[in-house]
Order: structure tokens, then C-alpha cells, then sequence
């Protein structure tokens, strides 16, 4: 049960978000902007990082939402997800994405730990500096919507189906506030 | 140096969001309703307070020195008594409901599963609300964004301390909507 009165039964941020509007509001413009928004990165690349980070920080409800809207993104290739979640390094992604994801991996554990050789690796793989940008500012979202979504202790349902219709929702509609329930 | 090309000079979070706007209109939106607006039952400079808490448990320089100053505003104290707080402030002589609210802050901080039920019902305990927790939380998670962005991308900060007290009251007064990122 979540820490504080959310509406019964939503999932997750939702409830979150339904419970306190105000701030909903900004929280999905974020995630719309940075997720959906013009990247030189891939939607589909995008969700990955945003799973990958929030698998890192052990959130089950982020990390198998967003691991949902990242296999819906990569179609045929799906599997790409599942093998980046089990062993980045071992998996098929191209090596600036490993590069990025990296990067990803150090601002999880916090900015600082960044260093200046995580740049230069990535850069010579040839991604850029909007890359880079994208890639620390959606770990730093995600350390911060995975802590909200823990911290509160918000309903994490554990049937896969649930994930997947909602990573259905993620990549056709976007990030749309829920309306509160009336 | 920041790690990227910003395209201008902007210390902190100021410098990428100056880069990125679409991304920094949404970030100030969640820090006014969050720090500013004043439709809430924690006072700003305790919201403050927990935004500079977080940040200095992130060893963040330039957020705990921005919030830090405007928690400093706001309860009109002097510097000491914020890095008091900010050191132990289990020795400090704020209330109790807003020491069980730092402690919560601080799990967050480690990870939003540190949050245990006891915490929680201390704080309620203390006439903790819901909205007071949730905004606790919140706040908690979001300087672990807001630190992350900072020092991840490398940005400068001014290392004299006093120009974050010096530059507190204009942000009290125009809040981080209005922020004008180059003033």
C-alpha cells in the first residue's frame, strides 16, 4: 500500500500524479519533451535509457513500463531491450550507444562520477554534444521519477500484460496527465 | 569546464537549460509549484530547506549553495545555521515534523525504497499531511535530478559563497517561471 492516500488501484506515477496535479503537470511535460520530443537520439533509443537507469535503481514499475515502450519502439528487434537490461556490455547495441548508456550508468550513480574519458569514449564513437546532453538529462529524470514512484511506496502491478498494454500507450500516445478521478 | 559546448557561460543549471529550453521550461515549472507557489502548508524557505538538504548529501556545490541561500532568506538566519542543518540537523533546534520529514528526504536520497513505513508514520505522527509527505518526497527525488544534471555535465559554479546569499532575494521575488536565465 502507498505511503500516502493515492487513488486505489492506478499504477505508479499515475497515481502520483492524480494525487497532486499541480506537479503532474510539469512531470509529464518533461517526460514528453525529453522522450518524445526532437533528439538526435531515437524514441527507441531514449526508452532504453530510461529502462536501463531505472533497472540500475531497482524500480520495477519505471523499468518494465518503459522496457515495454522501448520493444514496441524497436519492433522486430525487441529483443535488443531484454539483452541491454541483462548485460549492457554483452549486448547487441552499437558501441556509442554502449558509450551513452555508460555514461547513463555513472550519472545513476551520481554527476560527479561522470568523468571527462566518459565524454571523450563517447565522442569518439561520434555522438554529439545533444546526444550527450539528452543521455545525462534522462538518467538524471529517471533518478528522480524512480525515487517518487519508490519513495511513496506506489502500487507496482506484477502481471507483464499490464506492462505491456502500457508501453502500447507510452509509444502511440505519448505522456498525457491522467485526469484525476472524479 | 562543462563536459559540452552549452553555447554560453551560465554557471549551474542555468548553462544547459539556457542550451536546452524545452527541457528547462518544464524543470522551472516543477521548481516554482514545487519551491515557490505559495499554495502550501510547508513554507518555503522548509521547502528550501530540503531542496538544500538533498543537494548537500549529493555534494552537489551549486544547488546546496542556491537553495541554501534561499532557505537562508526566507527564515532570515545566517549561513551557519543552514550548514548546521545541513551537517546534522538532528542538533538543531528546527521542529520535530521537520526533522522527520529531513529523514524521509534523506532515504530518498539513497533510493526512493529506503523510505520505510515507520519514517513515514513518524512524520504523520507529527502532523505530517499527505501533500506535506508527497511534497517531501518529491522534492527529495527531484534535487537527485537537478544535482545529477548539474555535475554530470560538468557546469561551473561560483565557488564565493556569498553571491548565492546576494542573488537569494531577487529569486524569492521573481520565483523560477519568471527566471530570467541570463540576469
Amino acid at each position: 500500500m502507498a505511503h500516502i492516500q493515492v487513488p486505489e488501484g492506478v499504477p505508479g506515477i499515475r497515481s502520483l500524479v492524480m494525487f497532486r496535479p499541480e506537479t503532474g503537470k510539469p512531470l509529464y511535460e518533461l517526460a514528453q519533451v525529453l522522450l518524445r520530443g526532437e533528439s538526435p537520439l531515437s524514441e527507441a533509443e531514449r526508452e532504453l535509457i530510461a529502462a536501463y537507469v531505472s533497472h540500475l535503481n531497482n524500480c520495477m514499475f519505471c523499468r518494465d513500463s518503459h522496457a515495454a515502450a522501448a520493444r514496441c519502439l524497436y519492433g522486430d528487434e525487441k529483443n535488443t531491450v531484454d539483452d541491454v537490461l541483462n548485460d549492457m556490455h554483452q549486448s547487441n547495441v552499437s558501441d556509442k550507444l554502449k558509450a551513452l548508456l555508460r555514461i547513463a550508468g555513472k550519472v545513476q550513480v551520481l554527476g560527479t562520477e561522470v568523468l571527462p574519458a566518459d565524454i571523450e569514449a563517447a565522442r569518439e564513437l561520434d555522438a554529439n554534444d545533444r546526444e550527450i546532453h539528452d543521455t545525462v538529462l534522462i538518467a538524471a529524470t529517471f533518478s528522480m521519477f524512480n525515487r517518487y514512484v519508490d519513495g511513496l511506496a506506489s502500487f507496482t502491478p506484477t502481471d507483464p500484460a499490464e506492462y505491456e498494454a502500457m508501453g502500447k500507450r507510452m509509444t502511440e500516445k505519448g505522456y498525457v496527465l491522467p485526469q484525476p478521478i472524479k | 569546464m562543462a563536459h559540452i559546448d552549452l553555447q554560453n557561460d551560465l554557471p549551474g543549471i542555468r548553462g544547459p537549460m539556457a542550451y536546452s529550453p524545452g527541457t528547462g521550461k518544464a524543470l522551472n515549472e516543477l521548481a516554482e509549484i514545487l519551491l515557490h507557489d505559495d499554495n502550501n502548508t510547508l513554507s518555503r524557505g522548509e521547502r528550501e530547506l530540503i531542496g538544500a538538504y538533498v543537494s548537500s548529501e549529493n555534494d552537489c556545490f551549486f544547488c546546496q549553495n542556491v537553495h541554501g541561500a534561499m532557505a537562508q532568506h526566507y527564515f532570515e538566519s545566517d549561513m551557519q545555521f543552514i550548514d548546521d542543518i545541513k551537517k546534522n540537523y538532528q542538533s538543531t533546534p528546527i521542529s520535530d515534523k521537520l526533522k522527520a520529514l529531513l529523514s524521509i528526504a534523506g532515504s530518498v536520497q539513497k533510493g526512493g525504497r529506503f523510505v520505510t513505513t515507520e519514517q513515514v508514520e513518524q512524520a504523520k505522527s507529527l502532523g505530517a499531511t499527505d501533500k506535506e509527505i508527497h511534497d517531501t518526497v518529491l522534492i527529495a527525488a527531484a534535487f537527485c535530478m537537478f544535482n545529477r544534471y548539474v555535475d554530470g555535465l560538468n557546469t561551473w559554479a561560483p565557488q564565493d559563497r556569498q553571491v548565492y546569499v546576494e542573488r537569494a532575494k531577487m529569486r524569492a521575488e521573481d520565483g523560477y517561471t519568471n527566471m530570467n536565465l541570463n540576469k
